[in-house]
């Protein structure tokens, strides 16, 4: 507990204590899993509880204050009803990415008859996270909800997830068709939480889309999820994630990923909706030779707040990353990347660079940058750079004075920007499919 | 009427007036030069009269086929056929210029109530004119003016100048870095869109252009004004006796 904080607001802090422990409790007969599994949760929300919602003197969260951002953690969504389920459909339908494998949650609930579960080829095992934690030999899988780092939002999502799904590529496999999990928010003022995992055995490939979209009319919602991916030696995975959420909604996505030796990890993250979201991502390149490319951008008007907090962990030797991230925020938009590089004692030859850029479209909006390196081999190449600015006024005109409107010539331009970032996508539709996200983000400033 | 009328313009930056009282004629067809030292207020006429922001006109009109300029965005003139080759054309990185070009037309096409130009006949037509010019396919892949050349930038604004066909063609000293066969095929490129309706006013400092292309006026412009205009006499007495005589008239 924090004391000093205690002090000075002892209402708010008491409020937001009494709220949260009434989330768990009355959650606490729908959320999968008994015995072990109970008491794992149990002592998550007790973690969770002693430090409550992250603010701004725990340095992790120092620009993210969700005291301030979120207040408190609202009631967990109902299950979604029949009505619920078609307003999901339309959603789903809007974000669908053509020819791949649907995994629909909605509301943090997993929903075969929005899903392609059937449409499977061999070698890819899907199972829901709730399915696994019922099933008889749950103890054996009471590591699944086992958190593995200190942060008060992932104990609280290990407290309360209500579903996922639990994606298994096996060895040698390579998916034909892309999957691409997408979470509906139908209910308002209302949480959920999922925990997903995502294992590619050695040598297996596979592509895997994450979007988070909102059912018309649906706001106000806070989307705490939870993604564990492992990728297996020599394996290669393309992931994209979009956040697309409701502009008054909370997104927090937390991402734990292990890399093996001579795996190839191609990561994309977008945020382009929500009034708050956080996407923290603690990867580590586990094994010797593995390769990291991993972009993103963030898109922010009004006074949306996006923080991507990275964590790259090189803990084997010969291992390359590469980072390129953009965000421009509009309004009074607050943009926020931390990029942290470790090169452990053993991770000779690490080759890690890390870039951050922001662009800033107006006197109001704001960015805070915090690129870090921990360094503790002594052969290694290690760099980072952050900037913010605004557009140079100079390619405005000139684009004027060739006949581009204010509005096209910023877009034009802003285009440029994230390209920058876009252009690591390796995959070719997948870009497009990026590209594409970022011109509704665009669409929607005019 | 004419096609280009700036009466007693008086132009600020930053509080100190650059432009004092500046009057310039330009009529359908005509070539003009402008001439004059460094520093007299040439770009900054150009930047004017295709809307530059930044700059306070405090007095003056700009009139553009008898209609005021001053108040229209640089997109609006563009439409309307005004072109500024720049100086200094900037670099604009992730942006190719074929995309540039083709979003560029299609942008003043809009304006102007006609239809777009399909890919194809975009294609078309400017690898037609960027063959004249002599600029290679790649540079068309390119960033816009990324990495390019000092020639190859000014030939960029000539290939520009030839896809949009403006009626009112500003200069800015196209003739600035430019080899002597570039410089040639730039002259041509100039030469071959003069036209009854098209009017130029080239900026520069040397009369090696105006051997190709031959004006029907010279302008010297001195300390912010238009100080004399002859014909294309002028600009060789200037070639041999320099400024020194209109800085006093100024
Ligand atoms: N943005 C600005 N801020 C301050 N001073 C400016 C600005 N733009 C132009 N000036 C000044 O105005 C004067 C005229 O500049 P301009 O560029 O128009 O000259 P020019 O005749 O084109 O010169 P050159 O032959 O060297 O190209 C110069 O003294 C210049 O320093
Ligand atoms: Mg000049």
């Amino acid at each position: 507990m924090d004391l000093v904080l205690a002090k000075a607001m002892p209402e708010d802090k008491a409020n937001a204590e009494r709220a949260a422990d009434n989330v768990f409790a009355a959650a606490r007969g729908r959320l999968p899993g008994v015995g072990r599994i109970a008491d794992i949760r149990a002592r998550a929300f007790e973690a969770y509880e002693r430090v409550g919602l992250p603010h701004r003197r725990v340095e992790e969260w120092k620009y993210t204050d969700l005291r301030v951002l979120m207040r408190d953690v609202l009631l967990l969504a109902d299950t979604p009803d029949a009505s619920a389920l078609r307003r999901a459909q339309a959603a789903v339908q809007q974000a669908a990415f053509k020819g791949a494998i649907k995994l629909v949650l909605v509301d943090g609930v997993f929903v075969p008859s929005l899903s392609d579960v059937a449409k499977l080829g061999k070698g890819v095992i899907v199972r829901t996270l709730r399915e696994v934690l019922e099933s008889s030999a749950s103890d054996a899988m009471a590591g699944l909800v086992l958190s593995t780092t200190a942060d008060a939002m992932i104990s609280l999502n290990t407290a309360m997830a209500t579903d996922g799904v639990v994606v298994t590529i096996t060895e040698g496999t390579a998916l034909r068709r892309p999957l691409h999990v997408i979470h509906v928010a139908t209910a308002s003022a209302a949480s959920h939480f999922t925990r997903s995992y995502l294992h590619l055995d050695d040598r297996a490939q596979g592509t895997v889309l994450e979007s988070f979209v909102a059912a018309e009319s649906a706001g106000g919602y806070q989307a705490n999820n939870v993604k564990i991916v492992l990728v297996g030696n020599q394996a290669g995975l393309s992931h994209l994630r979009v956040r697309a959420d409701a502009p008054d909604a909370a997104n927090i996505s937390s991402e734990i990923i292990a890399v093996g030796s001579r795996a190839k990890l191609n990561l994309f993250d977008m945020a382009r909706g929500g009034a708050v979201s956080r996407y923290q991502d603690f990867i580590t390149l586990a094994g010797k030779e593995a390769e990291l490319s991993m972009n993103g951008v963030n898109l922010l008007m009004e006074k949306q707040h996006a923080d991507t907090t990275l964590v790259v962990d090189h803990a084997a030797p010969h291992c390359v990353s590469r980072q390129n991230f953009r965000a421009v925020a509009d309004g009074a938009g607050r943009s926020v990347f931390q990029g942290r590089i470790i090169a452990r004692p053993d991770a000779q030859k690490t080759d890690a660079k890390m870039t951050m850029r922001v662009l800033l479209l107006s006197d109001q909006a704001e960015a805070d940058n915090k690129p870090e390196l921990e360094i503790f081999a002594d052969d290694v190449n290690c760099s980072h750079g952050a900037t913010s600015g605004g557009l140079d006024e100079s390619l405005l005109f000139y684009l004027g004075a060739r006949g581009l409107s204010e509005n096209d010539a910023q877009a034009l331009l802003i285009r440029a920007f994230l390209g920058e970032a876009i252009e690591g996508i390796a995959n070719d539709n997948l870009r497009d499919f990026a590209t594409a996200q970022t011109d509704h983000w665009l669409k929607a400033r005019r | 009427m004419p096609l280009l009328e700036v009466r007693n313009l008086h132009v600020c930056v930053e509080g100190r007036e650059i432009l004092h009282g500046l009057d310039l004629t330009v009529n359908a067809g005509e070539a003009h030069a402008i001439m004059g030292p460094n520093g007299s207020g040439k770009s900054t006429l150009g930047h004017v009269i295709t809307g530059k922001p930044g700059y306070q006109v405090t007095a003056g009109q700009i009139l553009f086929k008898g209609e005021d300029l001053l108040a229209l965005a640089p997109d609006q003139r563009a439409a309307k056929g005004i072109f500024l080759a720049f100086q200094y054309p900037v670099e604009i990185p992730g942006v190719t210029t074929m995309n540039f070009l083709r979003t560029a037309l299609n942008a003043q096409r809009k304006a102007r109530g006609q239809s777009g130009y399909s890919t194809p006949h975009f294609l078309k037509k400017a690898r037609t004119v960027a063959k004249q010019l002599n600029i290679p396919q790649s540079m068309l892949k390119r960033g816009v003016n990324v990495g390019f050349s000092g020639g190859e930038k000014k030939r960029n604004e000539i290939l520009q100048m030839a896809l949009f066909e403006p009626s009112m063609c500003i200069l800015d000293e196209i003739d600035s870095g430019l080899d002597i066969d570039a410089l040639r095929i730039v002259a041509e490129g100039i030469n071959a869109m003069r036209s009854q309706d098209r009017s130029m006013i080239m900026i520069t400092h040397y009369q090696r252009l105006l051997n190709y292309v031959v004006p029907d006026v010279v302008n010297v412009m001195s300390k912010g004004r238009v100080v004399k205009s002859g014909d294309k006499q002028l600009a060789l007495e200037l070639e041999a006796s320099g400024y020194a005589q209109f800085e006093n008239a100024a």
